[in-house]
Formats: structure tokens, C-alpha cells, sequence
């Protein structure tokens, strides 16, 4: 009898701890988001790309179609080169696509704003490792700050 | 030249406690495989995890209430009390969780574990299971390592989700931050793999050292009553000490460098 309710309790104990992982698995963790499944990478130039991070949001019109993967400098005109990943099932933009860091938020992360381009006669469409021609850099605060006085100074 | 001497007895005591401290690790470690066992291991389960299972739920639901409380005061000065979702899930899957709950069980079961098992010292009956031909590591101490090993975790994760559960309880339901982004915005802060995974991990080593530290000390306790009463407010304190100790640590090494 009391053996029965040794195993009795623990397996509550072992009922409780899978209720706790499923809790934690689908409501409070993104399991999905980590694993993306198959992607295909861009590249875009930037003159400034802000606070920008790696593994910060590649979105369209707010929707979440990839990551940045990895951002370095290029050797020959020192400009900041960012690689995005982009999920396999958003294919087919247009060459005329731009690119822009924007910041959610007044105080919030920034992420890439990815604007499709329109596609007519003659545009191809953009392919694994290709580069991004039309690219807005961040908006760094201090420099607009800076603009902003300077152009006062100047009027009077 | 007395306190050179002094000097020297102190060391070679200290090494040769972590060498039999490390020996009856090997044994308690490599003592898993026998089937007879488990029922043995089962029943320290019920002793270590599942009597500490009211403790450690109560302690989850008032740490996630009060930090609730707590986060919402100060964040919906910046209209920013949406953000008390993954404030409240990161510092317990990442921090809280496994810390207090290593604290609790230190408390709890670590104290228990010293003092049961030097009293089977003091009253001989580690000598007698020996004299039968039972080694003591098998039946004694490696079924109470694994119980160890096998229910810190799972208290941990239980905590946490009971503590997520009363922040929820605190914010949502009587300070009306809206259910939707307490929720959508945890999810979108807390990572499986680098916030869960890593608090299980953490929690795994937690359970290691405790466990260690509560066996070993009964195990090499001085078999008087002063002994045992030493032996057993040297496990809590020493535990609590080397879980703030490695937290730190865990903690640099899992979020201090991206």
C-alpha cells in the first residue's frame, strides 16, 4: 500500500514537470522561429547601419520573412555589408527592391524594412547571393540632431 | 614552525576530503545500471522531489506575484507594462528558476539527505551493510545522487511555470495589463534553446553540487550528534554558497558574451 502511493506521487510529480515543459514549450518559448528551415541569402550594402544586430528581423509590411545573418565590413570600400537570410518560402522579389533599417519604436530594435519593387518586363527576380542595389541607411539621432542646428545656425 | 605545521595538516585535510569527495562521486556516478535499484532510486525520488514539490510551488507563485507587482510599478510609468511578460519569464527561466530552487532544495532535501545519512553512520549501519556484503555507495548514496540528479530539474521547471502562472495572475487578472501581449510578448522574447534549455542546464549542474555536497558530507561526518548538527549546517551553507558562486559563472559563460 505504501509503495502504491510512492509511485502514486511520483508520478504526479512526473505529470506536473510535463505539464510545466508544455506550458513553457507552447506559450511562453518560440520554438518555431529558431528553427527556420530552409533559407536563401541576400546581400545588401549600407552606407550606416545604426544599432543593427545579427539575428535582428528582415520584415515586409511587418511580417517576418527572415534574419540577419551576419554583418561585416567590406575590404575595398569600407562599407558595411549585412547578409540576410531569407525563408525559402518568400521567393521571387523583384531586382527593384529596396531596403531600409528602420526602428520600432521610439526606443525599440531596429530591424530591416524589405520593400518590394515593382516587377515589369526585363526585371529579373532576385536569386540566392545577390546583392541589393537601393539601400537607406539608418537614422542615427545625433546626425539628424546635428542637420537640425546646423540649419538654424545658417538662417539667421 | 607550530603554524607552518598547522599550515600543512589544514591542506593535506582539505585534499584528501576532496579526494574521497571525488571517490564516492566515481561511485555514486557509476553505480546507475542495476536494475534491482530503481525501486530503491523511485522511493528518494518521493523523499527528495516530490515532498519538496509543495515548497518549491508555493515559493514559485509568490516570486512571480511579487515581481509582477513589482516590474508593473515601474514599467507603467513608461506605458511599457506589456513588457512585464518577458520580464517575469526571463529572470525566472533564466535566473530565478534554478537559483531558488537550488536554495529551497539545499534547504530541504540537501539538510535532510546529511543528516539521514549520517545518522546511518553514528548508529553503524553503513558498517553493517559493508559487513554484509552491501556496498554502501550502491544502496545508499547512489540512489539518493540520482533522485538528486533526476528531480531538481524538474522541480526547476515546475517553478518557473508556476511563477509565470502568478505573474499572470498578478498582472493580467488584478492589474489589467492585456492578456494578449503578456502572453504574444513572452513568446517573443524568451528562446527555447538559449532561455529554457539553458535554465535546465543550469539547474542540472545546481543538482550536482547540492546533491554532492549533502551526501558527502553525511557520508564523512564526524558520527557524534555534534558531528551530524555540524555536518548538516555545513551543507546548506556550503551549497547555498557554491550555487551563487557557479551562477555567476553559468551566467557569464551562457549570456555574458553574444
Amino acid at each position: 500500500m505504501t509503495k502504491y502511493r510512492v509511485e502514486l506521487m511520483v508520478g504526479v510529480f512526473v505529470v506536473l514537470t510535463i505539464g510545466a515543459v508544455l506550458l513553457l514549450a507552447l506559450k511562453v518559448a518560440n520554438s518555431t522561429m529558431t528553427s527556420e528551415g530552409d533559407t536563401y541569402t541576400l546581400y545588401a550594402k549600407f552606407d550606416n547601419i545604426g544599432g543593427l544586430k545579427a539575428r535582428s528581423a528582415v520584415k515586409v509590411g511587418g511580417v517576418t520573412i527572415g534574419r540577419v545573418a551576419s554583418i561585416r565590413l567590406d575590404q575595398e570600400d569600407f562599407t558595411p555589408v549585412v547578409e540576410l537570410s531569407i525563408a525559402k518560402q518568400y521567393e521571387g522579389f523583384p531586382e527593384t527592391s529596396s531596403v531600409s533599417i528602420l526602428t520600432s519604436g521610439l526606443l525599440g530594435e531596429q530591424y530591416i524594412g524589405f520593400q518590394p519593387g515593382f516587377s515589369f518586363d526585363g526585371v529579373a527576380n532576385l536569386q540566392d547571393g545577390d546583392y541589393l542595389q537601393d539601400t537607406k541607411s539608418a537614422l542615427v539621432l545625433e546626425d539628424l540632431i546635428g542637420q537640425f542646428l546646423f540649419s538654424r545656425g545658417s538662417d539667421e | 614552525m607550530r603554524a607552518i605545521q598547522q599550515i600543512g595538516a589544514n591542506t593535506i585535510d582539505k585534499v584528501a576530503a576532496a579526494g574521497r569527495a571525488g571517490l564516492m562521486l566515481f561511485g555514486a556516478l557509476f553505480a546507475v545500471p542495476r536494475p534491482k535499484n530503481i525501486p530503491l532510486t523511485i522511493h528518494q525520488v518521493h523523499v527528495v522531489g516530490v515532498q519538496s514539490l509543495l515548497i518549491i510551488m508555493v515559493s514559485g507563485l509568490f516570486i512571480g506575484m511579487v515581481m509582477a507587482l513589482q516590474g508593473y510599478t515601474i514599467l507603467v510609468d513608461y506605458g511599457a507594462e506589456g513588457s512585464l511578460g518577458p520580464m517575469v519569464a526571463l529572470s525566472l527561466l533564466r535566473e530565478l528558476g534554478p537559483v531558488v530552487t537550488a536554495l529551497l532544495f539545499a534547504g530541504r532535501a540537501g539538510s535532510a539527505l546529511t543528516a539521514e545519512i549520517g545518522l546511518m553512520k553514528a548508529t553503524e549501519q553503513l558498517s553493517s551493510l559493508e559487513m554484509m556484503a552491501v556496498d554502501p555507495l550502491r544502496r545508499v548514496v547512489a540512489p539518493r545522487f540520482w533522485a538528486g540528479m533526476i528531480s531538481m530539474p524538474m522541480l526547476a521547471l515546475i517553478f518557473s511555470a508556476v511563477g509565470i502562472l502568478g505573474g499572470h495572475l498578478v498582472g493580467v487578472d488584478w492589474l489589467g495589463v492585456d492578456a494578449g501581449s503578456y502572453w504574444s510578448l513572452m513568446q517573443a522574447a524568451v528562446e527555447w534553446d538559449k532561455d529554457v534549455v539553458n535554465g535546465v542546464v543550469k539547474s542540472l549542474v545546481f543538482a550536482l553540487v547540492v546533491t554532492w555536497i549533502a551526501i558527502f558530507k553525511g557520508y564523512d561526518s564526524i558520527p557524534t550528534s555534534e558531528g551530524i548538527s555540524k555536518a548538516t549546517t555545513e551543507t546548506v551553507v556550503f551549497s547555498s554558497l557554491a550555487v551563487l558562486g557557479l551562477d555567476f559563472v553559468l551566467t557569464a559563460l551562457m549570456f555574458g558574451i553574444e
